[in-house]
């Protein structure tokens, strides 16, 4: 079950796209910036003989530290002069981001495949002695989704109940009404792509401990862009089922199509599922129905 | 030589709405045109440098003109008609593909039928064209959806296209001709009896079709069908109020992207590679393209070489300068740092030139013609 | 002003209601339109003009009701073909195309005009160079009128808001239309400006003789320009007639100056 995984990335699209209207094509690149800063100041901290649960306190610690650094960039070179762009500006923008994240966590981190061991990989038996063979399930897959509903519902409440969440609702709304009140615009929208940065954070935990931590984790990460159509671009819940059905029918495609028009449908089918869905429902499964005006 | 309009009058609007209205603009021209036609080849031909290996012209300016052929077609959809596409790549090797199938002949058997179409081998051309053809075919078709889709929702749109035929041209072995490795080699190069063979002559040929392809681009952006496209991107609901039927103009843009975009692909896999794998077009390539059209300048043919050339020349550059300064990089390094100029430069362009390089040199121009005076 | 003389109706709406959701923009309006005449429709904010003009021009579908144009009725139609029709507009906020010269805005007016398909224009020679040049001709007429030589070949991004209004207008012109729809024509201008735009709005529809439809908020400018006055308030229409008519009408004192219901 993948699908959890790219629930994960999705979140963080869905958080900024909400907060700024910003489709960050980036946030691929900033699990994969989370993952290799986490993983090499790990090894670097235990060859340097520390004990590994200080180890992995200390990295995620480095790498949320460089997540805020690098959503400070953002935000300051980036994102804050195209205040006021087009969506597609902003979208061709987070590409260029794109690019100089994968250049500078490579360049600063080495560009290796990195093995990242924090949860079990192991899987557990379930009801085998019910049917043979029983139910196999993956320890991973478990930890992806009890961290994802955590995440989920402290968004919720960083949403509702806070009063910086109740901010960034309202510069998502109209930005320039949100600062003639106030709001301090660009420290919203630093909180923001910190907030992304962390949940790209947790995904490359989740995804380097599956994986490893290397390059084609922004291939695996692109696949959030269609989980998104599917669930909606503004909807939290809308990333996580998105990204279940995605999971599920990938697999499911692949070894019901698969032995009929050949193997490796996976690196296709979540794309043209979102274009189905686009066909049908543009606005996705849980999205917003977008009205226009003269 | 001085930049100077004064003197030239315009008694005709037919001279007014000329590409180059101003006369030192077209003499600029010509030389260049020259240059390009006369000029390289004879140098060339008689070794002198920096033509007296063939690097140049295979490495650099080949390579060149394919891609700002293929950023011309790239422009016309994102720049002109706004449509942003992250599947170019795609329609390369769309263009690539179906050029080779047709250059090499098509069999598809209908067992049902107990019956199958033959297609004999097409000549070179009329194959490169009909790849272009069928690339325009199906752009159209992966252009349906941005008449109910925008922007963003657009870009997952072509990403779908991007990644189905990368698997297709991987998976499917009828399109590769069964050839084991999955790699394919271009029929050869035969133009009504001229054989296309050292690089001088691939040079050429390449510069035909170029030069062709970006009269009509700039004869279309600066007509009735490219008002009609940039009025679609400016704003697509008062387009459709003074009568411009989205419909047409979306599509026919995607038509004649997809158009371009092929025929660059064709000429990239049979005059610039010779033989090549789907991996040729991925999206790293598509996304190479986006770069120069947004670098050289959106809505601006002349942007696509710019951009072309710059995307050419920098990671040589970085290859060659800090081991000029005695600090040579790993290619490691170079590729991260040219990764890192890269994204920094579209986010600069995008802040402070949307229009980019090509927007330089007309406000550098603008400037020229009044210089020395500041206005 | 001296009415037209013909008392041809060009458009019928008849008994058009609008909702959105719950809120009920237009409620069983009906007015008519002749042919050459200006005709303004006013009412104090949020009255339903804008949703009127349209649902004129097809951008919004009614719930109930029908439009008659040209003798043809129909309950909803596509933009597209209104400006087939002959129906043009200008927008409240200015509409233009922001990265194109004035020249090609109004040039893109032409569009329906044009006919050389996509291969004539991409050789850009013999007919297709023609009719570019011939439509110039007229688009350059238009420039004349609208006294925008100077500015012809600057993006328009770059016009103040007051060139912007006019480059628009020409746009609309340049549709040769029966029928111009201006919403809000003189909003945010300056006296001169406004003094201006009247005199081209009368122009136009002395020389060309253009049937004209108006929303302004500017009373002395609409009891100046037009011919007969829709008033609309919440939806409804309230009062139609001559200026001097609609002036004394209780019912508009009432809904400009406000009453306890």
């Amino acid at each position: 079950m993948s699908g959890v995984l790219y629930s994960l990335v999705a979140l963080g699209f869905v958080l900024i796209f909400k907060a700024s209207g910003v489709f960050n094509f980036a946030q691929g690149a900033m699990v994969l910036l989370a993952g290799l800063a986490l993983v090499r100041s790990l090894d670097l901290l235990v060859t340097r003989g520390f004990p590994l649960w200080a180890a992995i306190i200390l990295g995620i610690g480095f790498a949320a530290v460089i997540m805020a650094i690098a959503a400070w960039l953002i935000e300051r070179f980036v994102i804050g002069p195209l205040v006021n762009q087009d969506g597609l500006t902003l979208f061709m923008s987070t590409i260029g981001v794109t690019f100089i994240l994968e250049g500078a966590a490579q360049m600063i981190f080495g560009s290796d495949a990195y093995p990242l061991r924090l949860f079990p990989t192991d899987a557990w038996f379930l009801f085998e002695n019910v049917f043979p063979g029983g139910i196999l399930v993956n320890k991973l897959d478990v930890w992806g989704g009890f961290i994802a509903g955590i995440l989920v519902a402290g968004l919720a409440i960083f949403f509702e109940r806070t009063k910086t969440g109740r901010a960034l609702r309202a510069v998502a709304d109209d930005h320039l009404a949100a600062q003639s009140v106030g709001i301090p615009i660009g420290w919203i929208w630093f909180v923001v792509w910190l907030a992304a940065g962390l949940v790209a954070l947790v995904a490359a935990t989740v995804w380097g401990t599956k994986l490893g931590v290397q390059f084609s984790i922004t291939f695996l990460a692109l696949k959030a862009l269609p989980v998104l159509i599917i669930g909606g671009l503004t909807s939290i819940p809308g990333a996580i089922v998105g990204g279940l059905i995605v999971g599920a029918g990938e697999k499911i495609a692949e070894v019901f199509l698969g032995s009929y028009i050949g193997g490796g449908i996976e690196y296709w089918f979540a794309y043209v599922l979102a274009l189905a869905v686009l066909l049908v429902r543009p606005q996705g499964l849980f999205g917003e129905r977008i009205i226009e005006r003269i | 030589m001085l930049y100077r309009e004064a003197g030239q009058f315009k008694t005709t609007y037919a001279e007014d709405m000329a590409i180059f209205p101003i006369r030192q603009d077209r003499i600029a021209l010509a030389i260049l045109l020259g240059i390009a036609f006369i000029g390289v080849p004879l140098l060339a031909d008689f070794d002198i440098w920096p033509f007296g290996s063939d690097y140049l012209l295979r490495a650099i300016l080949l390579p060149f003109l394919i891609l700002a052929l293929a950023a011309i077609g790239v422009n016309i959809l994102v720049g002109y008609c706004g449509q942003i596409s992250l599947g170019s790549g795609a329609f390369m090797a769309i263009g690539a593909y179906s050029a080779y199938k047709l250059g090499t002949g098509v069999h598809i058997p209908l067992a049902w039928f107990d019956f199958a179409i033959s297609i004999p081998p097409l000549p070179v051309l009329l194959a490169i064209l009909l790849g272009g053809l069928t690339a325009a075919v199906a752009g159209i078709l992966f252009g349906v959806p941005s008449l109910r889709i925008k922007g963003l929702y657009l870009a997952v749109a072509t990403l779908a296209a991007q990644f189905f035929f990368d698997w297709v041209f991987l998976r499917v072995a009828w399109f590769t001709n069964y050839a084991p490795s999955g790699s394919v080699n271009a029929p050869t190069l035969d133009f009504f009896g001229l054989h296309v063979g050292t690089p001088i002559e691939r040079y050429l040929l390449c510069l035909i079709f170029v030069t062709v392809f970006a009269v009509l681009a700039k004869n279309l952006v600066r007509g009735n069908l490219g008002r009609q496209w940039m009025a679609i991107r400016d704003m697509d609901i008062a387009a459709e109020l003074i009568g411009i039927r989205p419909l047409y103009a979306k599509l026919t843009a995607f038509a004649v992207s997809s158009f371009i975009i092929g025929v660059a692909g064709a000429l990239w896999a049979f005059v610039y590679l010779g033989s090549w794998e789907p991996l040729a077009f991925s999206i790293d390539r598509s996304l190479q393209l986006l770069f120069m059209v947004i670098i050289g300048g959106l809505g601006s043919i002349m942007g696509a070489f710019v951009g072309a050339a710059f995307i050419l020349i920098l990671p040589i550059l970085l290859n060659r300068i800090p081991s000029e300064l005695g600090v040579p990089l790993s290619t490691e390094t170079i590729t991260h740092l040219e990764f890192i100029i890269f994204g920094s430069l579209i986010c600069y362009l995008l802040i402070k030139e949307p229009h980019g390089f090509a927007r330089l040199i007309s406000l550098g121009k603008e400037k020229l013609r009044l210089w020395p005076f500041p206005y | 002003m001296r009415a037209p003389d013909t008392s041809e109706i060009l458009l019928q709406v008849e008994g058009v209601s609008l909702a959105f959701g719950g809120v009920r923009a237009l409620r069983d309006v009906s007015f008519d339109i002749r042919r050459g005449e200006i005709r303004a429709i006013i009412g104090p904010n949020g009255a339903g003009k804008t949703s009127m003009l349209n649902v004129i021009n097809g951008f919004y579908h009614p719930n109930h009701g029908a439009i008659t144009f040209k003798g043809r009725t129909r309950a909803q139609m596509q933009p597209y073909e209104a400006s087939r029709g002959g129906i043009a507009r200008t927008f409240q906020n200015v509409a233009l195309f922001k990265g194109m010269s004035a020249l090609d805005n109004i040039m893109a007016g032409r569009t329906l005009k044009m006919r050389r398909g996509l291969l004539w224009q991409m050789l850009r020679y013999g007919p297709a160079l023609a009719e570019e040049i011939e439509h110039r001709h007229r688009v350059e007429e238009i420039i004349d009128f609208l006294e925008i030589e100077a500015i012809r070949k600057v993006p328009v991004a770059r016009l103040p808001y007051g060139l912007q209004k006019r480059v628009e207008l020409g746009r609309a012109l340049a549709m040769e239309p029966d029928l111009l729809l201006l919403d809000e024509p003189m909003a945010g201008m300056n006296l001169e400006e406004k003094e201006d735009m009247s005199r081209f709005i009368i122009d136009v529809n002395n020389y060309y003789g253009t049937t004209i439809a108006l929303i302004e908020h500017d009373m002395a400018v609409v009891m100046d320009l037009s011919h007969r006055v829709a008033v609309l308030d919440h939806g409804v229409k309230i009062a139609d007639g001559t200026p001097d008519e609609v002036k004394k009408n209780q019912a508009v004192i009432d809904a400009y100056l406000g009453v306890a219901h």
